[in-house]
């Protein structure tokens, strides 16, 4: 049987779990207020299992569930400015940011890591909506040209997971121009001829939605996840224009083509592999045993020429799928 | 005739007695009245030096807004030569926020590209108040991309409260338009430069800001969001639009520190709207100077700069 995923990943599932293990067992789902058993829910990414609902998910489960094994390498994302405004509403940020640090034990808004998925070699980036809103400001800037970077230096695709309500105020102007320098990363991806794949999560909104996460090579989105640069509160309060069910949801972009594809969550790693492995001119992943695990890519080999090992396509993808089940 | 802003009214008052001095004296040549007259000139002169002097980032954002600013279209009529409009973004229709063509600046062909907000009423709506939909970036975009394939220099003009939220705009890509805009400024190889009117408002702002050399007019604003957006969302409260002007350091001064803006460009006694035209030469002179700073470089210098100066940004830090 698979040896990672049936013995490697529970037990990093196991250690990740532990360090936020919920007092309360069972959450309830806010789409149908079924009551879910946390460690189910947990097996099924947050997806209810009752409705299908997707409820939020943090980088580092998503990035578990995604990289074989639930291997991955954190990029080293270059530190902004301190508090470059001196920004001060009715807190100082500086004090907001620690707060965010505190309660989601992150250090900023977005993850990126390097592993491999499918036996698919990636770069992958996940804005975290815990963390202050998943707000973009110059960290969030900086993770997303990192990402870049790195995926054009090992000549990998980028997948990218958004989630934000926009931009970080407290960063006033700098917020903005992350507009413009995360388009920029999106420009040295096209140049080296890197997939850049987006998956769009519940919510993106405002600026984040107008910028890199409206430029991906392929756009998916998770079902019913909220994708708009206007809000539909502010449409409703400034132009008191009724709007029709669903708007601005998943399936309401990819009805107005706006989207390639809305796929569920479950559903997700399966599709980004047999993206990736056909934009990327690899042979179909093929469902089988994994091979003994590789060390975890500490050090990447330097010769990009040579090929990917044809054996050892693994089965992880279908069995990821068939064990969330 | 002249509209006053709020923290204008006692100078209201001092210029309307001037006026109405003189009005006096017009119907009664026996009045002597220019001593008296001039003395309030004098006094509103003095006041005017003085409120705007020391405007605050609230009062700053009022003067960008002025409704008698110089507006895009007042730029390009008294600035360009031969301006041959050019429409339309050849998918859905042509979006009178955005105006744009072909047009000689000194006798060089460039391609000008601008938000209009109109002058009154009727126009304010025709031009949907300088809020653009997608149809608006996406002309930019043909734009931008026509210029490029001619080696025409790109100057933009901004001056917009945002991109439009509106149902139809949302349904049609807003989000994207503004994305592709900004990534066409980016990939221009010719000198793209760009002037702040008035309001730079967000994302609607980027999308044509995005430029080798960015100069703002000395009491014009360029934001992430409106201080009343942002005031109701950090201080829950939208009449703390004040406190949120002075927190987002959004005026060309502090943005100018920031690296955000590379040249502001000095307004008339009292807001560009008190002499409209000096307002404009000083705009052309900004506009030839920033050109000349890109003269003879080549299309992938051009790229690289401006990519460049997006990239370090983020390096400073304004005082407390
Ligand atoms: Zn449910």
């Amino acid at each position: 049987m698979n040896w990672i995923t049936n013995y490697v990943r529970p037990r990093i599932n196991s250690i990740f779990s532990r360090r936020e293990t919920p007092e309360n067992l069972w959450s309830k789902c806010d789409e149908c207020g079924t009551m879910l058993f946390h460690r189910e829910l947990s097996a099924n990414l947050n997806v209810c299992t009752s409705c299908g609902h997707h409820m939020a998910i943090r980088p580092r489960d998503r990035f578990t569930a995604l990289f074989d094994g639930g291997i991955f390498t954190e990029v080293k994302v270059p530190e902004p400015t301190d508090d470059p405004l001196r920004f001060r509403d009715q807190k100082k940020y500086p004090e907001r940011l620690r707060a965010a640090q505190k309660s989601t034990g992150e250090k900023e808004a977005m993850l990126v890591a390097e592993g491999e998925m499918g036996r698919m070699p990636i770069v992958a980036a996940a804005q975290d909506f815990s963390f202050m809103g998943g707000s973009m400001g110059m960290y969030v800037g900086n993770a997303i040209i990192a990402a870049a970077e790195r995926a054009v230096e090992l000549k990998r695709p980028l997948v990218l997971f958004s989630a934000a309500g926009g931009a970080r105020m407290q960063e006033g102007i700098l917020s903005l121009m992350q507009m413009p320098r995360t388009t920029v990363a999106v420009q040295m991806l096209k140049e080296a001829g890197q997939p850049y794949i987006v998956v769009l999560t519940h919510p993106t909104t405002g600026g984040v939605t107008a910028s890199y996460a409206m430029l991906g090579d392929i756009q998916i989105a998770e079902p019913g996840a909220l994708i708009c640069f206007a809000g539909p509160r502010v449409i409703q309060q400034t132009l008191g224009e009724k709007l029709p069910e669903g708007f601005q949801r998943a399936e309401y972009l990819l009805d107005h083509g706006m989207l390639d594809r809305v796929t569920p969550r479950t559903q997700l790693r399966d599709e980004l592999i047999r993206i990736t492995r056909m934009l990327m001119g690899q042979p179909p992943a093929v469902a089988g045993d994994l091979p003994a695990p590789a060390e975890p890519p500490v050090e990447e080999p330097k010769s990009e020429e040579q090929p990917a090992p044809e054996k050892a396509e693994d089965g992880t993808a279908s069995e990821e799928a068939d064990q969330t089940k | 005739m002249t509209y006053y802003l709020d923290f204008e009214k006692p100078l209201a008052e001092i210029e309307g007695k001037a006026e109405e001095l003189r009005a006096m004296a017009r119907q009664n040549s026996e009045m002597n009245v220019e001593d008296e007259a001039a003395a309030l000139d004098k006094k509103a002169t003095a006041m005017l030096e003085e409120l705007y002097g020391s405007l605050t980032p609230w009062r700053k954002c009022q003067v960008a807004r002025h409704p008698e600013r110089p507006h895009c279209s007042d730029y390009i009529e008294a600035l360009f030569s031969e301006y041959t409009p050019l429409a339309g973004d050849r998918n859905f229709a042509d979006d009178h926020a955005v105006m744009g063509g072909l047009a000689r600046l000194d006798d060089k062909p460039v391609m000008v590209i601008g938000h209009e907000k109109g002058n009154d009423t009727e126009s304010r709506i025709r031009h949907n108040f300088g809020m653009a939909r997608p149809e608006g970036y996406r002309k930019a975009v043909r734009l931008i991309e026509t210029a490029g394939k001619f080696g025409l220099p790109v100057i933009t003009l901004v001056d917009t409260a945002g991109a439009y939220p509106g149902k139809g705009a949302e349904e049609r890509g807003q989000s994207e338009a503004i994305a592709r805009s900004t990534q066409a400024c980016l990939q221009a190889g010719v000198p793209l430069v760009s002037v702040i009117i008035g309001e730079g408002g967000s994302g609607g702002a980027v999308a044509f800001a995005t430029a080798n050399r960015v100069a703002m007019l000395e009491h014009s604003i360029y934001s992430v969001i409106s201080p009343e957006g942002c005031a109701s969302i950090l201080w829950k409260d939208s009449d703390k639009m004040r406190e949120a002007a002075e927190a987002l350091r959004l005026t060309a001064q502090d943005l100018h520190k920031l690296g955000v803006c590379d040249r502001i460009i000095p307004e008339p006694l009292g807001g560009a709207h008190r002499d409209r035209d000096a307002t404009i030469e000083s705009v052309k002179s900004a506009l030839g100077a920033m050109l000349k700073e890109l003269e003879g470089k080549k299309p992938a210098a051009l790229i690289k700069d401006r990519r460049q100066k997006y990239l370090d940004l983020g390096s400073k830090r304004l005082a407390a």
